[in-house]
């Protein structure tokens, strides 16, 4: 390593002020203190030792919890295609189309939104945040598989702009920068967003009779039709039983790449959740309101969504997915740790009443997190200033 | 029985190079010093000797324009050989060459029982030119308390819970007179109470157990349980407009020793500790003293870091250095000035940390095992992106990350409803050690608190 070491020393004067290429020494930063964590010492005063952490490896363990999704959606995407149109694989197969399909899209991801990263940096002379680790690979996940590379980008670039760097950067953002991406598709481009995108069929056709529909496209027909039996029980019927309540679960359904799997996605937030890098109270709650939410409907009753036992919800969708990796996001959920009970519950709340109640939007969990992300300062607000009050009492006693 | 107050909150520690309970003299420096930069509230220091001049032990050298009664006395006997200035001529350090046999400058003595019927006005004339005042440390802002104020309590911490912090028992070791004495003198500046906060842990102590006149109170849980500030939030909160003091067991054991014996005794028992130092253990000496001949041949490599008290909150200094005006501890630990390929992602076990995230393993290893840290920040300085961390390690109901967002927005209302009043940097060191975003939080409560002074 102390080639590698020389190697960067030899280069750094270049980068410094007064140095050649002086403008681009957040860019070199970057890359240096990837390779090795920097030689700085604390100061004269204050804490002399440091804590191991610092926000790479915070970010990182966040990526990694990301893992078991990514990898379950590459070989789901291949998987629903040769489902969709009606050959048989074997599993290399189906992770080759997967792989050749969900790679690109993450490289494009990283890669356009990481450029507008390092432009921003360079301009406003800030450091490289480690956030887009995270942002990067969140964005390729939801996306669904039959998505155009452009549009990728377009909403990467879109999200990192708008909803980040407008606000002053990482740490400043209001809306998680994923859901922007997502959102921006979703109005701009809708019929590459929702409807029949979900299968990746390549070059080929629909088998004969194969219907491209989700779990939540059949749910939300079931508030329009009359029906004779549970909407469970349609699920479990559509075709050959692809909707099964354990089928979903394990996630070999359509949907957005890394969300279909509840199983995967709840190895990442055990991973969150021990690691203490997501908060298990925002996870928790956000399930506990779905939950809730999913019983007071069952008890209104109305039509065959509304009775739909409150624990599909957990399955169908990108509920577990978004719950999990999208309102954790610590900058933009709530920050006190009162309010973040609060918030997670009513992402759940609102994500079922989206779901079931409004025709217009089959998913629910993307437009439950961005209107709480607007909600969670006033959340804070709240706690923080019954804590003041706490404090005014005090003076009187 | 003392109420027993159980924090669970917080975060110890646990250095290697901790002290053994033994003392030795630590062979006596040449020089001795009075930094003006200890005092924290000293905003206009005037100096009343010139370089050359004879001082004895407790002749005021120092004081403050602003509060111009507190006198700011020699540690020792000697000359004053040189006035150091740094830029803009700001006064750093008055360094005194020290007489073999200290002479001290004498004060009215007075007997256990004539410190009974002593009054305020008497003790405050003796304590003010005798040195010994600006141990006592007011709340808020962590300044030299002003003898003009009457406080609402007077707050005393007999333990600290930092890493490799002295034990008290030892520094105060025979001292308990002196120290029952500062006690009887402090009674008369109060009309609220005098609190001492004991570790709950604790052998019955000699020195801090059956003190009369003081209302007791047993903390136990981690680090900082025995901050004096976070137990003044459990036993009497300060709330705007109130005003306490503060002050350690030394000072108030020199206190009484002023009274007892008439002199401003700077004799103190000091500890060296850290895993840079051969056999930990404590040192008789004085206050300020160079610390040049108490380390000589007992540091084992040469890239270390000395610290005047500990390595949450004290300041750095040279191996030629001075200790500090309100430190008992000399910390040495490596200078963590070098890279390391791939270290914010590597595994490892030997790197303390409080958080658990992607190979960060010590949360495995059992609590009892020691580490060694060095001065690295282990990271770079980012946004705030963490929450709800701070909290873990702050045992008050106070929002630290709101707290430090107000003071860097500058917005004093906020500060002031927040809770900055009842904090100093010491409170939230801890903070600043688990800092995933690695900010210099005790230079924000201080920029806090220096704007909070201002209006």
């Amino acid at each position: 390593m102390d080639v590698l070491r020389k190697l960067l020393d030899k280069q750094k004067p270049l980068f410094e002020k007064g140095g050649k290429l002086e403008k681009f020494y957040y860019a070199f930063e970057a890359g240096e203190t990837f390779l090795f964590t920097p030689n700085t010492t604390a100061g004269k005063h204050g804490s002399h030792i440091h804590d191991a952490i610092d926000l790479k490896r915070m970010m990182i363990t966040v990526v990694i919890a990301m893992v078991p999704a990514l990898l379950f959606g590459i070989y789901n995407v291949g998987h629903t295609h040769f489902l969709a149109v009606g050959e048989q694989a074997d599993f290399l197969q189906k992770v080759l189309i997967g792989a050749q399909v969900v790679l690109p899209i993450v490289i494009v991801s990283y890669a356009a939104g990481g450029l507008v990263e390092v432009i921003f940096a360079t301009i406003r002379r800030h450091p490289i945040n480690e956030g887009f680790l995270v942002t990067g690979m969140l964005i390729a996940i939801v996306m669904p598989p039959t998505l155009p590379l452009w549009q990728v980008a377009l909403s990467a670039i879109f999200a990192v702009v708008i909803a980040k760097e407008v606000f002053g950067g990482t740490g400043m953002n209001v809306l998680n920068v994923a859901m922007t991406a997502r959102a921006f598709l979703y109005f701009a481009y809708p019929g590459d967003m929702s409807g029949d995108v979900w299968y990746y069929l390549g070059d080929k056709q629909y088998a004969d009779g194969f219907s491209g529909a989700t779990p939540l496209g059949l749910a939300a027909e079931a508030v329009s039709t009359e029906s004779v039996q549970p909407l469970a029980a349609t699920m479990a019927e559509f075709q050959d039983g692809l909707f099964t309540f354990w089928n979903m679960a394990v996630g070999l359904i359509p949907g957005s790449i890394g969300s279909t799997s509840f199983i995967a996605v709840m190895l990442g937030a055990v991973i969150l959740i021990v690691t203490g890098v997501g908060s298990w109270k925002i996870i928790v709650s956000a399930f506990a309101g779905a939950y809730a939410m999913g019983l007071i409907l069952n008890l209104a009753g109305a039509n065959e969504y509304m009775n739909l036992p409150a624990y599909y919800h957990f399955v169908i969708g990108g509920f577990a997915f978004g719950a999990v990796f999208m309102a954790t996001d610590p900058v933009s959920a709530a920050h006190t740790e009162l309010g973040k009970w609060v918030y997670g519950f009513l992402i759940g709340v609102i994500t079922v009443i989206i779901r079931v109640l409004n025709p217009a939007y089959p998913e629910g969990i993307m437009l439950a997190v961005l209107f709480m992300n607007v909600f969670a300062p006033l959340i804070d607000f709240y706690v923080v200033e019954a804590n003041k009050k706490r404090r005014l009492q005090r003076a009187t006693v | 029985m003392p109420q027993h107050i159980k924090l669970k909150r917080g975060f110890t520690i646990n250095l290697a190079g901790k002290a053994e309970k033994t003392i030795s003299d630590a062979p006596p420096s040449d020089t001795y010093a009075l930094k003006p930069t200890d005092f924290l509230g000293m905003i206009r220091p005037k100096i009343t000797v010139n370089e050359g001049d004879t001082v004895k032990a407790g002749t005021p050298i120092l004081f403050d324009r602003q509060m111009d009664s507190v006198m700011y006395c020699a540690p020792v006997s000697g000359e004053v050989v040189e006035v150091k200035r740094g830029e803009k001529r700001k006064l750093l350090e008055i360094k005194i060459l020290a007489d073999k046999e200290v002479d001290y400058e004498e004060y009215k003595q007075y007997s256990v029982t004539d410190l009974i019927a002593l009054s305020r006005e008497d003790a405050q004339e003796q304590m003010l030119k005798g040195g010994v005042w600006p141990q006592l440390v007011q709340r808020p802002y962590g300044i030299v308390a002003d003898p003009a104020d009457t406080p609402r309590d007077i707050f005393i911490s007999t333990f600290d819970t930092s890493p490799l912090a002295p034990d008290y028992d030892v520094l105060l070791k025979g001292q308990g007179n002196f120290f029952s004495a500062g006690i009887e003198v402090l009674k008369k500046f109060t009309e609220g109470k005098v609190h001492i906060g004991i570790d709950a842990k604790a052998e019955v102590s000699s020195v801090f157990s059956d003190i009369k006149g003081a209302v007791s109170t047993k903390f136990s849980g981690p680090h900082p349980a025995g901050n004096v500030g976070v137990q003044i939030h459990h036993i009497a909160p300060i709330n705007k407009g109130d005003i306490v003091w503060t002050i350690d067991p030394y000072g108030v054991a020199q206190i009484g020793k002023l009274f007892l014996k008439g002199i401003y005794d700077t004799t103190k028992t000091i500890c060296l500790a850290g895993s840079e130092v051969e056999k930990s253990q404590y040192y008789h000496t004085h206050c300020g003293a160079c610390i040049d001949k108490i380390i000589e041949g007992k540091i084992e490599h040469r890239n270390v870091r000395y610290i005047s008290g500990n390595v949450l909150t004290g300041e750095k200094i040279e191996p030629d250095g001075y200790l500090g005006y309100y430190n008992h501890l000399v910390s040495v630990i490596p200078e963590g000035n070098d890279y390391e390929f791939l270290g914010w992602m590597k595994p490892t076990t030997e790197k303390l940390s409080f958080h658990r995230a992607l190979g960060l393993l010590s949360f495995l290893n059992s609590s009892k095992k020691e580490y060694v840290l060095n001065s690295n920040m282990k990271g770079e300085e980012r946004a705030f992106v963490q929450t709800g961390i701070y909290e873990k390690v702050l045992p008050m109901d106070i929002l630290p990350e709101y707290l430090f967002k107000a003071i860097m927005a500058e917005d004093y209302d906020e500060m002031e409803t927040l809770g900055l009043y009842e904090i100093v940097e010491e409170d939230i060191a801890l903070c600043e050690f688990i800092d995933v975003s690695k900010h210099d939080l005790q230079g924000i409560i201080r920029q806090g608190i220096n704007l909070l002074r201002e209006t």
